[in-house]
C-alpha cells in the first residue's frame, strides 16, 4: 500500500485554498474513493458531490490534475505515479463550497430550448414508423449524462463567462438531438443563431475531449449545426434555389 | 446567471494545473504552418522547375497560361499587367488556401496555436473580449463551402495530372504507359488531398447531413457514410495532404533542378 497526498480545494464562495491529505490507495482505487476515505479520516465537513460511483449520474464532476473528470471515473493507476493529486471544483459555475459548485444555470438553459415536436403520429395506434438508420445519428447524443464537464471546460464559459448569452456543448448536444431527429417538426435554427449563440463556439474541441461519454459533440453535434445555420442564414445560394422553388 | 455566488478565480494567461506540455500540440502547428506557407510563398513565386517529366507540381494545377507543355491556354497573356506578379500558382493558390484556413480543422487549431484562444484546454486566455465565430471578420468562416466547392473542382485537375504521371514520353513524339517515383508520390498526393475533401464537414452536410433522413435514398446514404468515415479522421488527412502536396512540390522541383533523377519503375 502507497501513501499519496491529494491536494484538495477547501473553501466557500470562491474563495479557499488548496489543503494536503495523505491517504492509503490500493489497487483498482478511484480518485472519489480516496476522496471518501479523507472524508472519513480527517475531513469530516468535507463536501463533495457524488451519487452512483458508476459514471452514469454526472455528480462527481471535479478538475483532477487541472483537467475536467468524473471524480468516481479516474482510476489512481492512470494517474501520475508517485505524484500529488490536485482535486479542485469546477470553474464555469458558481462555488458553493469545497469541490461542490451550483450547476442550475444549466437546468435553466434546457428549458429554453424548444421541446420535442414530433408530427402527428403515422399510424392509428398513434404510433410512428422510423428507419434505424435514421435514428442512429441522434442516438449518440442521448448517452449524455448532464455532468456538465464540457460546459466547465469550454472557454467561452469558463474564460468569457458568456452564460447569459451561449448555451454551452451539452445544451448544443442536445439541441441537435432535437433538430436531427427524423421524427421531430419544431425549427430551433434561428434560435441558435441569435438567442443560443452558436458562434461563440470556435471548434477548438476541448468539450469533446472532456466528456466522459465519449460523445463526438463538436464534430457531430455542433458543426452540423453550424452548417444548417448557415444554410438557413448565410448561404446566398441556398437561399436563391429557396427562392426559385417558392420556399420561405 | 444567478451571480448570487462567485465562480473560482480566473485563470491568469498560460495558467493551468495540467501536467502534461499541453503547448506542444501548438508549437507543431505554428512551426508546420508557417514552414508551409514560407516554402508555398517561395515556390509560387518561383514560376519556374514546376514540371519535370510527365510530371506536374500541384501548387501549379491547373495551369491555366504558363510556359510549360501542361498550360491550357498557352504562355502569360499579353494583357496581363505588367505591375502584377505573374506565376500560374499565384492564380490558383487561393484557392486551397482559402479551403484550408476557413477548414473547421484548422480553425480550432489555429485558433488555439496562434490567437491562444484558448491556448489549450482548461489554460488561461491572454484576453478578456471574445467574438468568437459569430461577428465579424469571423463570421466569414460561415463561406467554407465556397472553398470546398473550388477545391473539389482543382482535384478533378489533380487526378488528371495523376493519370498523366503515367504516361511518359517515348521519344517519338508519342508517349507510353510507365510508372516512375513520381507517379507514386502524385497519385499518393492525389488520394490524400481526396480523403481530406471528402471528409470535409461542409461536405458530409451538403452530401446528406442537411437532412433528418437519409435512409431514403441508398446512394446518398452511402455518401454520407463515405464521408463520415473520412470525416473522423479529419484532422489526420488535414495534415497528411498538407505535407503530401509540399513533398511532392519539392520531388519535381528536384527532378526539374536535376538534383535527383527520377526512378523509373516500370
Ligand atoms: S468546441 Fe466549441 S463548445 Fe466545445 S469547448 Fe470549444 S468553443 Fe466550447
Ligand atoms: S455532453 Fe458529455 S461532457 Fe457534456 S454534459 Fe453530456 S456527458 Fe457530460
Ligand atoms: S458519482 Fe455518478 S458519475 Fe460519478
Ligand atoms: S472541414 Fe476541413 S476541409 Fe472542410
Amino acid at each position: 500500500m502507497a501513501s499519496t497526498t491529494f491536494k484538495i480545494w477547501r473553501g466557500e464562495r470562491g474563495q479557499g485554498a488548496f489543503t494536503d491529505y495523505a491517504t492509503e490507495v490500493t489497487e483498482g482505487m478511484v480518485v472519489l474513493d480516496a476522496v471518501h476515505q479523507i472524508q472519513a479520516s480527517e475531513a469530516g465537513d468535507l463536501a463533495v458531490r457524488w451519487n452512483c460511483k458508476a459514471g452514469k449520474c454526472g455528480s462527481c464532476s471535479a478538475e483532477i490534475n487541472g483537467r475536467p473528470k468524473l471524480m468516481c471515473m479516474t482510476r489512481m493507476d492512470e494517474l501520475p505515479a508517485g505524484e500529488a493529486v490536485t482535486i479542485e471544483p469546477m470553474r464555469a459555475f458558481p462555488h458553493v463550497r469545497d469541490l461542490v459548485t451550483d450547476v442550475s444555470w444549466n437546468y435553466e438553459v434546457k428549458k429554453k430550448i424548444k421541446k420535442f415536436t414530433p408530427r402527428p403520429p403515422d399510424a392509428p395506434d398513434g404510433t410512428w414508423r422510423m428507419a434505424q438508420a435514421d435514428v442512429d445519428r441522434v442516438q449518440e447524443f442521448r448517452k449524455c449524462i448532464e455532468c456538465y464537464l464540457c460546459q466547465d471546460v469550454c472557454h467561452v464559459l469558463r474564460d468569457h463567462h458568456k452564460h447569459d448569452e451561449f448555451i454551452g456543448p451539452r445544451f448544443l448536444v442536445y439541441a441537435a438531438a432535437l433538430e436531427m431527429h427524423p421524427l421531430d417538426t419544431e425549427d430551433r435554427l434561428r434560435d441558435l443563431k441569435d438567442n443560443h449563440s452558436i458562434g461563440y463556439c470556435n471548434i477548438t474541441k476541448c468539450c469533446t475531449s472532456a466528456c466522459p461519454e465519449h460523445i463526438t459533440i463538436t464534430d457531430n453535434a455542433i458543426i452540423p449545426l453550424k452548417e444548417r445555420v448557415v444554410d438557413e442564414f448565410y448561404d446566398p445560394v441556398v437561399k436563391l434555389v429557396r427562392l426559385l422553388r417558392g420556399k420561405k | 446567471m444567478h451571480r448570487s455566488l462567485p465562480v473560482m478565480d480566473q485563470r491568469k494567461f498560460g495558467e493551468t494545473l495540467r501536467r502534461d506540455a499541453w503547448w506542444v500540440p501548438n508549437v507543431f502547428v505554428v512551426t508546420i504552418l508557417t514552414s508551409f506557407l514560407v516554402y508555398a510563398t517561395y515556390a509560387a513565386f518561383a514560376n519556374a522547375h514546376y514540371t519535370s517529366g510527365p510530371y506536374l507540381s500541384p501548387f501549379y494545377s491547373p495551369e491555366i497560361w504558363g510556359d510549360s507543355p501542361h498550360a491550357w491556354f498557352g504562355p502569360k497573356p499579353v494583357w496581363w499587367p505588367g505591375w502584377l506578379p505573374f506565376s500560374p500558382a499565384l492564380i490558383i493558390l487561393p484557392i486551397p488556401a482559402l479551403f484550408r484556413f476557413t477548414c473547421y480543422y484548422y480553425r480550432g487549431a489555429y485558433y488555439k496555436a496562434f490567437w491562444a484562444d484558448p491556448p489549450s484546454c482548461a489554460v488561461g486566455e491572454p484576453r478578456k473580449t471574445y467574438w468568437g465565430e459569430k461577428s465579424f471578420p469571423l463570421v466569414m468562416q460561415n463561406f467554407h463551402r465556397y472553398g470546398l466547392l473550388l477545391s473539389f473542382i482543382l482535384l478533378v485537375f489533380l487526378w488528371h495530372d495523376a493519370w498523366l504521371a503515367f504516361w511518359f514520353s517515348s521519344g517519338n513524339g508519342g508517349t507510353q504507359f510507365g510508372i516512375g517515383v513520381g507517379t507514386i508520390v502524385m497519385l499518393v498526393n492525389v488520394l490524400l488531398l481526396s480523403g481530406y475533401t471528402i471528409g470535409c464537414h461542409s461536405m458530409r452536410h451538403v452530401i446528406g447531413g442537411f437532412r433528418d433522413k437519409l435512409s431514403g435514398s441508398r446512394a446518398r446514404k452511402v455518401a454520407y457514410d463515405c464521408s463520415s468515415a473520412c470525416n473522423r479522421g479529419h484532422m489526420n488527412w488535414a495534415w497528411c495532404s498538407l505535407f503530401s502536396v509540399a513533398l511532392t512540390d519539392v520531388y519535381i522541383r528536384l527532378c526539374a533542378l536535376g538534383v535527383i533523377t527520377d526512378l523509373r519503375i516500370l
